[in-house]
């Protein structure tokens, strides 16, 4: 299996790990994938309230190199952008910038649903009606 | 695609005095002996006859080399050297011997019995089978990884032709129990073939004393080339027939036509000689050496889980999990080292491993493991190095995983309803 160097760049320096107070109204997280399909990503992403524009974001995720580099880079790309623009970041770009094979496009797809759950979680939390197919966060219950 | 490099080849170099990057991937296959390709040199251009000429010197020697060889092969498992059949490797081992005696035998009874850890070789082969009206049992096997004895006493029943149980697993390491397959097998009457291939040269392996009747092996895994193997049949006591499923000159008494491959089988015969010479100092060492590994990683990292039963397992194998990071991700942290992992993400049907399943773990484990291979040509400080560096990334690997800082705060994963994709 050969990377490409930006995947390596994103798994040997992973922006933006850790986690976030899941409590606090202005985080929102996403926790998509399963650990028996080998992926699990969590997202959060911290808005401010007045501007709805998105000021930090935080991640942990369980899975191969692209996964790993796919969710640093969600990361990156949903910082400093509004929620509504965020919302924009698309699977394809993510396949784009990291020169992702096709074997891995499914680690593309899980860092746009773990984008889009973060979102869905504070859209939820805030009072704001989600969008029809937003993915839902995994639930512990 | 944007500049794309290979981290296998990257990191080369040395790391105090150890010469990246290190091979520890010997059940894929094994670097050849210096000695073995020495014994070889002289069969390519020198002695290049053929092995089937009768008439003149050239085929003579040819064919001298290659009895020499049928002997040190029949030496390490004690056979007769008439008793061993040239192939091109285990795979065509496996499905010479399989198809073989389902065809001969196949007047007698059309059922076979295998197991679900087989090498693909032997699985697919007995697959196919089943589609000619062939019936298959594949028998399962405990969390040890091993098969039960009654499961096959009640398999067995008067149509049975063919028992087919791996010696050791290539994966896993665990050993079968050959001696009471076998022993079970000559009070029926059925035959017994064993794919041989990871155990050969690694343990002892007696065909009389565990009543093996057929047994496939090959030379890459023990240190010799690639594209040569054989196959064991037996010759008395019972006097195995097999159907050849390659027609042509006739050579090998008709099982098995095609030109000798004799530096190949030079090679095979000369690797035999030094593992039958070598294999009691060398497991030693290696059982030391995997043990050594074992115990560092178990008593520096939480979580870690050991694949197959230690009890009956080959020397040089480990196969481990390393719970909340996955194999994949864990291979490219580590690129300087080469061993293999069982996750999906590794593998071509982003399936993980069967062989793993089959132990009953769970799919988030088999994703997490790794299979170390030690052998001939490893060093302690290489162990040394590999435990490190593995500690090292499974740590930042864990302060990555989501999964791992859940179960640190106390969530039972197995309650999280998780959105399966």
């Amino acid at each position: 299996m050969a990377y490409s160097d930006k995947v390596i760049d994103h798994y040997n320096n992973p922006r933006n790990v850790g986690q976030m107070d899941k409590g606090s109204s202005e985080v929102g997280t996403g926790l998509v994938g399963a650990p028996e399909c080998g992926d699990v990503m969590r997202l959060q992403i911290k808005v401010n309230p007045d501007t709805q524009v998105i000021e930090d974001a935080k991640f942990k995720t369980f899975g191969c190199g692209s996964a790993i580099a796919s969710s640093s880079l969600a990361t990156e790309w949903v910082k400093g952008k509004t929620v509504e623009e965020a919302m924009q970041i698309k699977n394809t770009d993510i396949v784009k910038e990291l020169a992702l094979p096709p074997v891995k496009i499914h680690c593309s797809v899980l860092a746009e649903d773990a984008i889009r759950a973060a979102i869905g979680d504070w859209k939820k939390k805030n009072g704001v009606e989600a969008a029809a197919g937003t993915p839902v966060s995994a639930t512990i219950g | 695609m944007s500049a794309v490099e290979n981290l296998t080849t990257k990191q080369n170099g040395t790391h105090k005095g150890v010469k990246l990057p290190i091979y520890m991937d010997n059940h894929a296959t094994s670097p050849m002996d210096p000695r073995v390709l020495e014994a070889m040199l002289p069969y390519f251009t020198q002695i290049f006859g053929n092995a089937a000429s009768r008439n003149h010197s050239f085929g003579w020697e040819a064919e001298q080399a290659v009895e020499k060889a049928r002997e040190q092969i029949a030496k390490l498992i004690g056979a007769t050297a008439k008793e061993i059949i040239f192939t091109s490797g285990a795979t065509e081992s496996n499905n010479l011997a399989i198809k073989g005696i389902a065809e001969m035998y196949k007047e007698r009874g059309n059922h076979i019995i295998t197991q679900v850890t087989e090498h693909k070789a032997v699985l697919d082969t007995c697959k196919r089978l089943e589609k000619q009206g062939y019936r298959v049992t594949y028998l399962p096997v405990n969390a040890d990884g091993l098969i039960e004895l009654e499961d096959l006493k009640r398999a067995m029943d008067d149509k049975t032709i063919l028992v087919t149980i791996m010696f050791a697993n290539n994966e896993i390491g665990v050993i079968q129990p050959i001696a009471e397959i076998g022993k079970l097998c000559h009070e029926r009457g059925v035959i017994f073939h064993t794919d041989a291939v990871q155990a050969v040269g690694k343990v002892p392996v007696d065909v009389n004393a565990l009543n093996i009747d057929v047994l496939s092996l090959t030379a890459h895994k023990i240190y010799g080339p690639k594209g040569v193997g054989a196959l064991y049949v037996r010759r008395r006591n019972p006097r195995v027939q097999i159907s050849a499923q390659i027609d042509g000159g006739g050579h090998e008494r008709g099982m098995r036509s095609g030109t000798l491959n004799v530096a190949g089988i030079v090679g095979l015969g000369k690797a035999c000689e030094l593992a039958r010479e070598e294999m009691a100092t060398e497991a030693e060492r290696l059982r030391k050496m995997r043990d050594h590994l074992k115990a560092k990683l178990e008593s520096n990292l939480d979580y870690v889980h050991v694949n197959g039963s230690m009890e009956h397992h080959l020397p040089g194998n480990l196969n481990m999990s390393f719970v909340y990071v996955e194999g994949e991700s864990l291979l490219m942290g580590i690129n300087d080292i080469a061993v293999s992992s069982g996750s999906a993400c590794t593998s071509a049907t982003l399936e993980p491993s069967y062989v793993l399943k089959a132990l009953g773990l769970g799919d988030d484990v088999a994703h997490s493991s790794i299979r170390f291979g030690l052998g001939r040509f490893n060093t302690d400080a290489e162990v040394d190095y590999v435990a490190d560096k593995v500690i090292d990334i499974v740590q930042k690997l864990r302060e990555l995983s989501p999964l791992y800082e859940m179960v640190k705060e106390g969530i039972d994963l197995s309650k999280i309803q998780w959105e399966a994709h």
